[in-house]
């Protein structure tokens, strides 16, 4: 494929080598930074000029960060949070994407217009009044407090809907002629055909909810249902600082094994649709 | 008939949920900016009072045009660096992964970690950015610790966290661009910067504008990383409007004054939601 540029040449290795030093530079060292960073003790640390590799290494700084910050307690609140809003999100977007797409029931339109019209809304223009439904409804403290909110996602409910649209009638008839409902043609038919865009929508999901903040900042006030981005937060100014590199990388590992593991499926879904992380 | 009402079926949860969590707080948005809410009494008709008050308030002012500096601020830095980026690695041939998957990985940082992990490299004494400015000789920069150049360093963590999204939607946009394009304007004897904006940015207009009016929505409603590393400071440096919100409904109690900056913020951003929008569905059409 032709682009800006004739392939080879002295000019294209030089910016490949400028390219390659200032990625490595920009976004892989300062995580290395911080990694190494945690072994090194406190007095350390503070020191000008900094030591490149720790001098004094202090091999249970992970392990010390785990139990000073009661890290497990923050990482299984995360895990309930993030794996509850995912799997509340699908059974509640699938079923009506599905019926938006292939049932296509009375006023279906104006109905999916009300949920598209939702995306208007900058996300904080809702934060004062789904507060305080949240505490009428007593949902304060409650994971269902993030789940259900995350849940009315339209743009994941458009992404469905117009992945089914493409799935042929055809199909869907064979399926009724077996004998087959709605809901068996939904779970056995429809579902395995759309793999990737579930994929898609399912692990954006999940990013979502382990990265968010505002939200479960409101959501647990009580400090021992707060999630790791909340209690680390609420740690940094009194923990010493070599806990909290710690505790920052730990908190990280997730996302980072869940990208390596996914690579692909995120970064084609990307640009499905311009969805935005 | 059966099919409707089978329809509405797989749909009752959905409808719940979005009458619940979206359609009713919006009106109930709207309905609180005219209230004084008490949570003892029942909620008080206030008129304007509330919008009075904060008008009334010296933060408005000063929320507003610390957001209004940092969106300028982002697009002059966060809006181009994507752009370039994916240009430069387009023409790339080798590492293509390591490029595609370097530039993604703050992407997945929760940015609270990201926000508290710059803090430290900001420290303007064994600080990480210092460190290496005087290893090079170059001058040294109180970063978030001085009100002129707080906001820029919270660009700059937005734009490092946030850069990879765009970078790799724009590569998507470029490697649809016809080779036959660039031919013709390499016969036509164009050098570089004149096929980049003679092909490349008239190619991909449509994702650069996507790409903007997403930015400065997102951008408008930066909480985490002023809330995080400066809470506002120093001298009100980094008070958003949603941070001035913030403070108006949990610090104060005050969600009736709060409703009416989300109303006023709303207000704003629509315009660039709707044009968003109009632009999305007129290319799916």
């Amino acid at each position: 494929m032709r682009t800006l540029t004739r392939p080879g040449g002295k000019a294209y290795w030089v910016v490949l080598t400028l390219t390659l030093i200032l990625f490595t530079a920009a976004f892989l060292l300062p995580l290395v930074w911080v990694l190494v960073g945690a072994f090194k003790p406190p007095a350390e640390l503070a020191r000008q000029p900094p030591t490149i590799l720790p001098e004094t290494w202090e091999p249970g700084a992970y392990a010390d960060a785990w139990n000073y910050m009661d890290l497990g307690r923050f990482f299984l609140n995360t895990f309930v949070v993030a794996i509850g809003a995912w799997a509340v999100q699908m059974a509640v977007i699938v079923p009506a994407a599905y019926a938006l797409s292939k049932l296509k029931p009375l006023f279906g339109n104006a109905i999916l217009g009300l949920m598209l019209a939702t995306l208007m809304l900058p996300a904080t223009a809702l934060l004062v009044p789904v507060y305080l439904t949240l505490t009428d409804l007593g949902l304060l403290n409650n994971p269902a407090g993030i789940w259900l909110p995350a849940a009315a996602n339209a743009l994941n409910v458009y992404l469905l809907k117009r992945f089914f649209d493409q799935i042929p009638e055809e199909l869907l008839e064979a399926a009724r002629i077996d004998g087959a409902g709605t809901w068996t043609t939904l779970v056995r038919v429809v579902l395995p055909i759309s793999r990737p865009i579930l994929a898609v929508v399912s692990i954006f999901a999940v990013v979502a909810a382990w990265k968010d903040f505002i939200w479960p900042l409101l959501v647990f006030p009580d400090p021992a249902k707060q999630t790791l981005s909340v209690a680390l937060q609420r740690f940094a100014p009194d923990t010493p600082i070599n806990l909290l590199l710690a505790g920052l990388v730990l908190a990280s590992l997730p996302m980072v094994a869940l990208f390596l593991a996914f690579q692909r499926h995120i970064l084609a879904g990307l640009t499905a649709g311009g969805v935005k992380g | 008939m059966r099919r409707h009402v089978t329809a509405y079926g797989f749909l009752s949860a959905a409808l719940v949920v979005f009458a619940v969590f979206s359609w009713y707080p919006i009106v109930r948005g709207v309905v609180l900016s005219f209230q004084q809410v008490n949570f003892v009494t029942s909620p008080d008709w206030v008129g304007w009072e509330n919008f009075e008050r904060l008008f009334a308030d010296p933060l408005f002012a000063v929320a507003w045009r610390n957001t209004l500096y940092f969106t300028v601020l982002a697009l002059v830095i966060g809006f181009g660096v994507p752009f370039l980026t994916a240009v430069v690695l387009n023409e790339l041939r080798h590492a293509k992964g390591y490029f595609r998957l370097l530039v993604y990985l703050p992407v997945m940082l929760p940015p609270v970690v990201t926000a508290l992990l710059w803090k430290w490299f900001y420290d303007p004494g064994p600080g990480l950015f210092n460190s290496v400015l005087r290893g090079l000789g170059l001058p040294t920069s109180q970063w978030l610790d001085s009100s002129s150049t707080s906001m820029i360093s919270l660009v700059l963590v937005i734009t490092w966290a946030n850069m990879g999204s765009a970078t790799l939607i724009y590569l998507a946009a470029l490697q649809t661009i016809p080779g036959e394009l660039y031919e013709a304007a390499d016969l036509d004897g164009a050098g570089i910067l004149k096929k980049v904006w003679h092909v490349t940015i008239p190619q991909t207009k449509f994702v650069i504008l996507m790409l903007l009016l997403l930015q400065v929505v997102a951008t408008m409603q930066i909480f985490t990383e002023p809330f995080v590393m400066t809470g506002g400071g120093p001298e009100e440096s980094t008070v958003t409007v949603l941070l001035l919100l913030y403070r108006y409904a949990f610090y104060y109690n005050d969600f009736g004054t709060a409703s009416a900056l989300s109303l006023i913020l709303f207000a704003v951003l629509g315009v660039f939601s709707f044009l968003y929008l109009k632009i999305t569905r007129r290319a799916d059409a």
